[in-house]
Formats: structure tokens, C-alpha cells, sequence
């Protein structure tokens, strides 16, 4: 079955060639390639995965090599794939959170012009993502990386009629390329020194070569970082998420939240060993994810665009992985990706039904009351907003985010003030995503519904809303249910751990019921400030100190703003005044000068003799004045 | 024998397709087409050589015995790929001009197969002077297709194209002369011959002015910053065969003339300049990719394009080691098809809409689906994706030239973020946005989608399986290597690196025993 690891990502891949190049198919041809492709490579992934697990490979790790793509004077970078614990969870989120997002929108995009077009990307998408977590060396990486941009770039861009989705679209790229960049200088300095570009091999010769703490070391993993910060949408090159929200839902829930922007989490997990060779650039993580969370939080409690409340929420909690692998909790992190992916597709998908039942409708103010009318919608969308509030005990994300909040506490990169950050993020998640519920399902009726979602969306909704109570039971805390199923199987591939010191349950319970109780609280105010008395969030927003506030968060702490004046307007300026290129002035300034004495001299040829008589004399007198005076 | 002939069946073919003219209108370019599609399939016979036995063709036989002037010609890997590539494209810019020509087809042909041969020839030209005479060949019929067959500003910029190349082209005699005359007052012989030209011992004042000779005139030809400026001009004017071979083939002569002459001859010179070089790559780079978001105009605008893309070469050239030279080979080749690709589809644009104003574009992916997807494809090779040409040559340049030039390599890396500006800039501009009525507008030609195809697949080849070309051009390297040792020699070639012998010569050194 490990043979067949090629099929992952190639299945996807022949979709798209099919879509792209069979030319106008019927819709329902179209809709079969493409979620065929996938659904064929998640079956593959599963059959890999029931095997991987019941009987793991030696070296827990499995390579498969398909061509030599370039070598040349001691570089080699393969077409080859790397599959261990790590890969392996991705992939399953990938093709399985990607297929039933295929599914979804077979049914929600039914009536656009596009259709096709939309699968191929989508395939594309998919087919890039996989060869991005399978990747053996990172020049592929960087391949996968490259198209994944290229297809989130399409895919904002979508509908492309509307010049503000190209805009976006644009943003999206372009920002992530500043990251990109970065990541690029970072290929360049790990191949200078270590020589290769082979992930494994990169790693092993880092640890024998680098101290611990050098600066090269510290180099290298910060450009990683800055790689890792512009895909993960981290602070500060965050600003194009909000903005992505201008493609199709669908696309918005895979890329925008399950699974594009978690590549920047997967490489830092992936380049573990490098990043603990630089405890500074772990600390950066941690700070860049603390601070992220935190700001994206703020900026989500304000937002009246329900998908915008989502994207910030998607900052936010990417935040919270990047905590905790700048703590060293590996594991922690990707069981908050798995969850994540899981609750977060699954509000976007019900968010995506939501506006469609309403014509279109993504104020969260003009919603209201339609916890009757869609009852589908509403009890889904309830259960992912548990599971995003880490409300106790039920939902997944309860059980990651504890984690994460746990292994912030007793890890040595870990402390109070990180910890404080993430306990913090926990009440205002809580309050934002009951916000959410509260003003779009409760109350009175404000838009009339026009559409109600049919099989397809009703099920895949319900699939993810099983899948997202139930997926936090691969890792229960040992102080109640101690299940370790998720963390010895990422362990496998990652193998340090944050150590759990004994005797340390006490702590661990005060823990556990102090975040709880300020999740619950969260959740209370929002029930409070929304549903109970719904004057007081107005009251706030009108006092002035409310609104400027207010304002601020609206705009996502005004990033906007400044790298609009600080770069896109110099840079808009410097190219309009230089439009014709100055540097063709000094050429056409020579020419010019050449004319003009070609002018000046013919005007001297006059043909009168009295005019050359008269200059010749002057200028004889002129040189013998000259000869007496030196 | 081979080399030969592909100089002289374009010339051949030229001739009969100005003559043929006369008598009938379609003939010229049926001739055309088999003058540029028989050689190219005569190169590709070559390609079974095995580049390791280094020259894969010569011809040689003697011109001006008085004046040590031979013909000598030869290709190796780098040779023959060049030497493909102009054949690829010139069967390609036949193509696309195959019912465009208004008028006196037959002379537009003689001019483009002249061009044909003359880049060919400076490909595989191993004499000076022999190499001369070809370089000089390629101009005056690029002068008369921008001049005659071009649009609304032809006059102004034929004539800018002509003074530009021209004084270059002087520098570029006066120093292969000084060249040949330092040899022969080192050693006595008279040659023009590459091969015993290098390692002449220079004064270091006189190698350094004839190095900034050579430099000077491929710096024009690439087009390096600052002697860019004639191209935006040549490009915008000319017709869409003319950009095709000028931004496919001539700039790539200024490429190829400074891997092949300008750091081999004057290894120490180079080594020297080197910083002064990159800097001007990366500010090409950077500067280039500016213009080019600025312009209105479409042809203008991927002309600057090019700017941007060759100052990585001028990178990779003065990086010097094995992965900068390999990425400038395949930079190159894999620049000619991407923009070459990009103006077969500005003028496509321009014989349907007869403008190449963007403000006068947009939202024309609906009516012309075909026309969009492949400019989206073009726009992704020109930025950089991985999995396209252009990449492995972006990649490799910046990962050799980083090892030698930490703030170049930063700067010229930065100029993908450019690039990306630009290439959503085109699409932006050209295919998205709302629909308009555009009269005239159709989509792809199947001609236009077979050419464009060919293309893409090229591209698609390149970036996925660079192998061949890497295999084919990579003796070539090693062989340049040895005259001129890269910088940091030990790290390229993984033999341990002894600064002592490197600094002083054998004869100097101090005894270490009294």
C-alpha cells in the first residue's frame, strides 16, 4: 500500500489536467473529475494510514522517489516524497477536509458560470498542498508552497468581474511573496552551510554541525520564520486574510482556514530540530503567535462581516499553534491544526449556506432569528462555535486548546506571560464566536430566507459537526480520560516532547478550571451583550474613547493604512513620476546636445566671404593675444 | 561540416525567399518556414553527442592567413543550446507571422533568416574577429524589420536600436583588436583564436579597459542598467517576429558573449568588477520590474520585463560559480520562451484590437478563454512558480550568487516580489475586471494556440525536468571553470581549498627552510 504514496497528490493533479484541457464539459462531468480525484486520493491516504499505523515502516518514515528533478554541482532536489507521523496527519486533513469541501461546493457553486474553472483550481489546490506536506527536500517544498499561493491567488480572485476581488487577490499573492522571499534567502543560507537541501539530511548535519544558540542557526530559522509568518497570515503580514475573504466560501474554508494557512505551522514543525537550535527564534514564534492572537482577537469582536469575523478568528487561532511551537509543543500544535481545520471548515461551510440562504446577505447585523428557520445551519454552526470557544468538555477544540494552554505553562520556553496571552485569547474567542451566534441566530428576524440547503450541504455540514465533537478523542489529558493516541503517534516524528513533570496534577486541575471558567464567562457576556441587554456593545462603540477603539479593531489595528503609506504609495508615486525611465534622458539629452551644435555650427557656414574673413582675423588676433599673455 | 550549413541555409533560404517574392506571395514563407525548420532539426542531431567530448561540432577552414583571421566553428553544450534555441524560435516567428506581413514578404523573411544566421553564427563563432563579423550581421536587417514593418514610432526606434548597438559594437572591435594586438606582442602570433587568447597576460590597466570593452558592448545587447534604454523603444515598435527574436535571441547574445568571453579572458578583471556587475544586475532587477508596473502600454511594459529578467543573468554571470552559470543557461532559454510567449500575445491583442493601450483592455477573459489561460500561464513562468523554466534559472542564480554576494542576492531576490506585481499587473489589467464590448476581439487562432502551446510545454519541460539542458551545458561550465576558477573554488568543485597557492605564485614562494 506505501507504493501507491505517489497517488496522493497525483490523483488531484490528473483532475486538474482533465478539467483544464477537456474543454467544456457537462457540470455534472466536471463535478465527478473533481471530487472523484480527491475522494480517490483521501481513500489512498487511508488505506496508507490504517497501515502506517497498524504496522509503521522501519524508521518510522517511508520515502519514495520519483524523479531526479535538478542536480547540478552537488545540489540534488527530487520529485520525491517524505511520509512519517507528521506528513501523515496533514494528508488525512488535506484530502479529507479537502474532499468533502469538493463535495460541498458541487451544490453551492451549482450555478455559476465557472464551474469547471472552479474544480480545476480547486484540484490544483489540493494536488499543491499535498506535494507541500510530502515533500523530501524543500526545494519541492517551495514548489508546493509556490502553487498553493498561486491557487489561493486564483481562487480570491474567483469571480473576477469585480476589480475588488482582484485586489485581494493581488494582496493575497503578493504579501505572502514578501514571506516567500524570505523563506528563499533561507534555502540559501541552509544550502550555503550545510550543503543540502534534503530535509532530513539538513536536519541531522544542523544538529552535529551548529551550537546550540549560534547565529547562523538563528539566521536560518528566522528566515524560515518570515516565510512561515506571511503563508500563516501571523503578524505582521496578516493584513491579506480579511481581504481573501472575496473568493467563494468554499475556498475560504479549505485555504483560508482547514488547510493553506497552516503550511507556515507545518514548516516550523517540520524544521523542529533547526528551530531548537535557536532558542531566540523559538522565542519569536511564541511572541509573534501570543501577540497575533491576541490582536486578531480584539479585531474580531468587532467585525460585522460574518466572514470577516472568521478570518480574524483564523489569525487568532493560528496564533495559538504558533504559540505552541514556540514552546516546544509540538504535538500540542497540530492537534490545534487537526481541530481546527475540522470546526473551522465546518463554520465556514455553515457561514457559506448561511449567506446563501439569504441572498447573499454577510452582515451580521442583518441576520438574526434564524435559529427556527435553518435548523441545520444553526445547530452546526453551534457546534463548531463550541468547539472554537474551547467550551468545557464538549467539542474538540476544548481539548486542544487546553493543551496548548497546559504546555505553554510547564514547558522551559513556555511562562506565565505566554500563558496569560493564551488564557486571555481563550475569553475573547469565547465572547467573539458567541457574538456570532447570538446576533445571527437570536433575536428578532431581520432578512427573509430564500434558499434552504439541500442533501449535499446538509450533509457534509453534519459529517464535519460529528467529525469536530468527536476528533478531539485522539488526545484526552491524563487527568481525566488520559488518552495519548494523537502525541505518541506525532511522536513518532517529532521526538521531543514537552515533558510532563510528575506531580504536577494540582496544577494541571486549577489549570483546566480556570480556563474554563473564563471561556464560560466569555460566553456569558456575549449572551449578556447581545441577547440580554444589546444596548450596552452600541453605548460603548459612541463614547469616544468606545470608538476609536472601535475603529482601530475594525480595521485590524490599522496595518492597512500604514503599508499603504509607507510602501504602496511611494512605491504607486516613484513609478508614475518615473513612467518614461530619467535614465533615457541622459541618451536623449546627448542627442539633443549633438543636434543643437549641429545647428549652431551649419549656422557659421553662410557663405560670405566678409563673414569668414572677419572671423579668421578675430580669431588670429585671439590666439596672438593669447601667445603674449602666457 | 553541420555548423556550416545552419549558417548558410537560412542565408541560402533567405536569398530564394526574397527572389521567390516576385512571383508569388505565399512562396517566401513555405521557404521560410523549411529554411528554419531543416536546421533545427540538423542541430538536434547533434544532441546525441556526448557534450563530455566538449566540442559536439567543428568547422574550420582558413579566411585572412595574413591577418591570423580563421573560420572557426564550434559548439559544445552551451553552443548547441543556443544554437537550438534559435532555430526553435525562428521556426516559431516564421509561424507567427505566417499572414501578418502587409507587405513584401519575401524581404521580411531574407531580413529574419540574415538574423538567423548571424546569431548562429555569433553562437559558434570561436574566432574574434570571425565572432565580430557575426555580431555585426545580426543588426542592420533587426534595423530594416523594426523599421519597415513596425508600428507608429518605427523610425525613432530603429534608428535609437541602430546608434545603440553600433557604438557598441565599436567598443566591442576596439577591444577584441587591442586583444589581439597584446597577444601578439606577448608571444608573437597573430590569431584571433579563442582558444589562444586565453591567458593572455594583460597590464592590469590595459585588461581592465579592454574587459569594460566586451563588458560594455554584451551590457547593451543584454540589456544591462544602465544601457537599457533602447530596448523599451525597439521592442514596443517592432513587429510581434521582431520582439519574439529580439527578446528570444539577441539579448541572449549579450548573455552568452559574457559567459563565454568576458570572465574567461579576463578572469582577474572580472573577479575585480565582479561587485560593480551584480550591483548593476540587482539594480536592473529592481529598476526594471518598476518601469515595467508603470507602463500604459502593453508591448512597453514586457519589454521592461526583460530588463528585470536579464539583470539576473548579469548576476549569475559575475557569481561565477556552477549553479549561478547553469541558472544563466537555463535563465536564458527558459526568458526566451516566457517573454517571448507574452509578446506573441501582446500582438495578437494589438492585430485584433489595433492598440496596446491597457486603459483601453480589461475583462476580456470571457471572450477570449484561451487567450487569458495562456497569458496567466506566461504571467506564472515570469514571475517565477516553481515547476516552470524560469524558476530553475531564478533559483539556481540566487543560490550560487548568494554564496559570493550576500546584499546582491537580497536585493535580486527581492525583484520576485516585483515580479509579481507586474505579472498580476498584465492580467489584472488585460483579462480581469467587467467585461467590455471589445469589437474585434477573438479568441486564439488554432495557429496561435499550436505556437503558444509549443511554448508552454517548453516552459513546463524546463521547470520540471531541467535535466538535459543542465546535463548538455554543465562540461561547458566545468571547462570555464578551469580557465577562470570560480570564487571559493573548493566549495564548487569539493576539493579542500589552499588560500596560499591560490594568493602567491609557485616562484614566489618563501622557503621555509634556510
Amino acid at each position: 500500500m506505501l507504493e501507491l504514496l505517489w497517488l496522493i497528490p497525483a490523483l488531484p493533479f490528473a483532475g486538474f489536467l482533465v478539467l483544464v484541457l477537456a474543454g467544456n464539459l457537462p457540470r455534472a462531468a466536471a463535478a465527478v473529475v473533481g471530487c472523484a480525484s480527491v475522494g480517490l486520493s483521501m481513500l489512498v491516504a487511508l488505506g496508507i494510514c490504517i497501515q502506517f499505523v497498524n504496522s509503521p515502516p522501519p524508521g518510522d518514515a517511508f520515502t519514495q522517489s520519483i524523479w531526479n528533478w535538478f542536480e547540478t554541482a552537488g545540489l540534488s532536489a527530487g520529485v520525491a516524497f517524505h511520509l512519517d507521523a507528521l506528513s501523515m496527519v496533514m494528508v488525512m486533513v488535506i484530502t479529507g477536509v479537502g474532499f468533502l469541501i469538493h463535495l460541498y461546493s458541487t451544490e453551492y457553486m451549482e450555478d455559476d458560470p465557472g464551474f469547471q474553472r472552479f474544480f480545476a483550481y480547486l484540484n490544483l489546490f489540493v494536488g499543491a498542498m499535498l506535494v507541500l506536506v510530502l515533500a523530501d527536500n524543500l526545494v519541492l517544498l517551495l514548489l508546493g508552497w509556490e502553487g498553493v499561493g498561486l491557487c489561493s491567488y486564483l481562487l480570491i480572485g474567483f469571480w473576477y468581474r469585480d476589480s475588488a476581488n482582484g485586489r485581494a487577490a493581488r494582496k493575497a499573492f503578493v504579501v505572502t511573496r514578501v514571506g516567500d522571499t524570505a523563506l528563499l534567502l533561507g534555502l540559501f543560507l541552509l544550502f550555503a552551510e550545510l550543503g543540502t537541501l534534503h530535509i532530513q539530511d539538513l536536519l541531522g548535519r544542523a544538529s552535529e554541525q551548529w551550537e546550540p544558540g549560534s547565529g547562523v542557526a538563528l539566521a536560518a530559522a528566522l528566515l524560515l520564520l518570515g516565510g512561515a509568518v506571511g503563508k500563516s497570515a501571523q503578524l505582521p503580514l496578516q493584513t491579506w486574510l480579511p481581504d481573501a475573504m472575496a473568493g467563494p466560501t468554499p475556498v475560504s474554508a479549505l485555504i483560508h482556514a482547514a488547510t493553506m494557512v497552516t503550511a507556515g505551522v507545518y514548516l516550523i514543525a517540520r524544521t523542529n530540530a533547526l528551530f531548537e537550535l535557536a532558542p531566540a527564534a523559538m522565542l519569536t514564534v511564541a511572541i509573534v503567535g501570543a501577540v497575533t492572537l491576541l490582536a486578531a482577537g480584539f479585531a474580531a469582536l468587532v467585525q460585522s462581516d460574518i466572514k470577516r469575523v472568521l478570518a480574524y478568528s483564523t489569525i487568532s487561532q493560528l496564533g495559538y499553534m504558533f504559540l505552541a511551537l514556540g514552546v516546544g509543543a509540538w504535538s500540542a500544535a497540530l492537534f490545534h491544526f487537526m481541530t481546527h481545520a475540522l470546526f473551522k471548515a465546518l463554520l465556514f461551510l455553515a457561514a457559506g449556506a448561511l449567506i446563501l440562504s439569504l441572498h447573499h446577505e454577510q452582515n451580521l447585523f442583518r441576520m438574526g432569528g434564524l435559529r427556527k428557520k435553518l435548523p441545520v445551519i444553526f445547530w452546526t454552526f453551534l457546534i463548531g462555535s463550541i468547539s472554537l470557544a474551547a467550551l468545557p468538555l464538549i467539542g474538540s477544540g476544548f481539548y486542544s486548546k487546553e493543551k496548548i494552554l497546559w504546555d505553554v505553562w510547564i514547558s522551559p520556553h513556555g511562562g506565565p506571560a505566554l500563558w496569560a496571552a493564551g488564557m486571555a485569547g481563550a475569553a475573547i474567542t469565547a465572547l467573539y464566536t458567541f457574538r456570532m451566534v447570538f446576533l445571527a441566530f437570536f433575536g428578532e428576524l431581520r432578512t427573509d430566507v430564500s434558499h434552504r440547503p439541500r442533501g449535499r450541504v446538509a450533509f457534509v455540514l453534519i459529517v464535519l459537526a460529528v467529525l469536530s465533537t468527536i476528533g478531539g478523542g485522539v488526545e484526552l489529558p491524563h487527568t481525566f480520560g488520559h488518552v495519548t493516541f494523537f502525541s505518541d503517534f506525532v511522536g513518532t516524528a517529532i521526538e521531543t516532547q514537552v515533558a510532563l513533570p510528575p506531580g504536577l496534577d494540582a496544577v494541571l486541575w486549577a489549570l483546566l478550571a480556570m480556563a474554563s471558567l473564563l471561556v464560560v464567562l466569555g460566553t456569558l457576556a456575549a449572551w449578556y451583550l447581545y441577547v440580554k441587554a444589546p444596548g450596552i456593545p452600541e453605548r460603548l462603540a459612541s463614547s469616544p474613547a468606545g470608538s476609536a477603539l472601535h475603529r482601530l479593531w475594525f480595521s485590524g489595528w490599522g496595518f492597512d493604512r500604514v503599508y499603504e503609506a509607507l510602501i504602496v504609495i511611494p512605491f504607486r508615486t516613484a513609478a508614475r513620476i518615473n513612467r518614461r525611465d530619467a535614465i533615457d534622458f541622459i541618451y536623449l539629452a546627448t542627442a539633443g546636445l549633438t543636434r543643437a551644435l549641429h545647428v549652431v555650427l551649419s549656422e557659421t557656414q553662410t557663405g560670405r566671404l566678409r563673414w569668414y574673413a572677419l572671423v579668421l582675423t578675430t580669431g588670429t588676433l585671439a590666439l596672438i593675444l593669447i601667445a603674449f599673455i602666457r | 561540416m553541420i555548423l556550416l550549413w545552419l549558417i548558410a541555409i537560412p542565408l541560402i533560404g533567405g536569398i530564394l525567399a526574397w527572389t521567390a517574392e516576385r512571383w508569388s506571395t505565399t512562396a517566401p514563407r513555405w521557404i521560410a518556414l523549411a529554411a528554419t525548420a531543416v536546421p533545427l532539426v540538423l542541430a538536434l542531431t547533434l544532441w546525441d553527442g556526448d557534450p563530455g567530448d566538449f566540442w559536439l561540432a567543428e568547422f574550420e577552414t582558413s579566411w585572412i592567413p595574413a591577418a591570423g583571421i580563421d573560420f572557426y566553428l564550434a559548439a559544445d553544450g552551451l553552443g548547441l543550446l543556443m544554437v537550438l534555441l534559435t532555430f526553435f524560435l525562428g521556426v516559431l516567428s516564421v509561424g507567427i507571422s505566417w499572414n501578418t506581413v502587409p507587405s513584401r514578404p519575401g524581404f521580411f523573411y531574407f531580413n529574419l533568416l540574415l538574423i538567423l544566421a548571424g546569431t548562429t553564427g555569433v553562437f559558434t563563432a570561436l574566432d574574434l574577429f570571425l565572432f565580430f563579423f557575426c555580431w555585426e550581421l545580426m543588426v542592420l536587417p533587426m534595423y530594416f524589420i523594426i523599421g519597415i514593418w513596425g508600428h507608429e514610432n518605427r523610425n525613432y526606434a530603429a534608428i535609437k536600436f541602430f546608434i545603440f548597438t553600433q557604438a557598441s559594437g565599436l567598443l566591442l572591435l576596439i577591444a577584441i583588436l587591442g586583444l589581439h594586438y597584446a597577444h601578439a606582442a606577448e608571444t608573437g602570433v597573430q590569431t584571433f583564436r579563442y582558444g589562444e587568447l586565453l591567458g593572455t597576460e594583460l597590464a592590469p590597466g590595459l585588461g581592465m579597459g579592454l574587459m569594460l570593452g566586451f563588458f560594455v558592448a554584451f551590457a547593451v545587447k543584454l540589456p544591462a542598467f544602465p544601457f537599457h534604454t533602447w530596448l523599451a523603444d525597439a521592442h514596443t515598435e517592432a513587429p510581434t517576429a521582431g520582439s519574439l527574436i529580439l527578446a528570444g535571441l539577441l539579448l541572449k547574445t549579450g548573455g552568452y558573449g559574457l559567459v563565454r568571453f568576458v570572465v574567461p579572458l579576463f578572469p582577474e578583471e572580472s573577479a575585480a568588477f565582479a561587485p560593480v556587475a551584480m550591483a548593476l544586475g540587482a539594480i536592473g532587477i529592481l529598476y526594471g520590474a518598476k518601469l515595467a508596473f508603470a507602463q500604459t502600454d502593453l508591448k512597453r511594459l514586457i519589454a521592461y520585463t526583460s530588463v528585470s529578467h536579464m539583470g539576473f543573468v548579469l548576476v549569475g554571470v559575475f557569481a561565477w560559480n556552477a549553479w549561478a552559470v547553469q541558472g544563466v543557461v537555463v535563465q536564458m532559454i527558459a526568458h526566451g520562451l516566457s517573454t517571448g510567449a507574452l509578446f506573441i500575445l501582446a500582438g495578437g491583442i494589438q492585430d485584433r484590437l489595433h492598440t496596446r493601450d491597457l486603459n483601453a483592455m480589461g475583462g476580456f477573459w470571457p471572450q477570449a478563454p484561451c487567450m487569458a489561460a495562456l497569458a496567466l500561464f506566461f504571467a506564472m513562468a515570469s514571475l517565477g512558480l516553481p515547476g516552470l523554466g524560469n524558476f530553475v534559472g531564478e533559483f539556481l542564480i540566487l543560490l550560487g550568487s548568494f554564496q559570493v554576494n550576500v546584499v546582491a542576492t537580497v536585493l535580486a531576490a527581492l525583484g520576485l516580489v516585483g515580479a509579481t506585481v507586474y505579472s498580476l499587473w498584465i492580467i489584472q489589467r488585460v483579462f480581469h475586471g467587467e467585461p467590455r464590448e471589445s469589437k474585434g476581439l477573438t479568441d486564439l487562432s488554432l495557429r496561435e494556440i499550436t505556437i503558444l502551446g509549443v511554448l508552454a510545454a517548453g516552459l513546463l519541460g524546463l521547470g520540471l525536468y531541467p535535466k538535459p539542458v543542465l546535463h548538455m551545458s554543465e562540461p561547458t561550465v566545468r571547462a570555464l571553470h578551469e580557465t577562470a576558477p570560480p570564487p571559493g573554488a573548493a566549495l564548487a568543485t569539493g576539493q579542500p581549498e589552499n588560500p596560499v597557492a591560490h594568493a602567491v605564485p609557485p616562484n614566489e614562494r618563501v622557503p621555509t627552510d634556510p
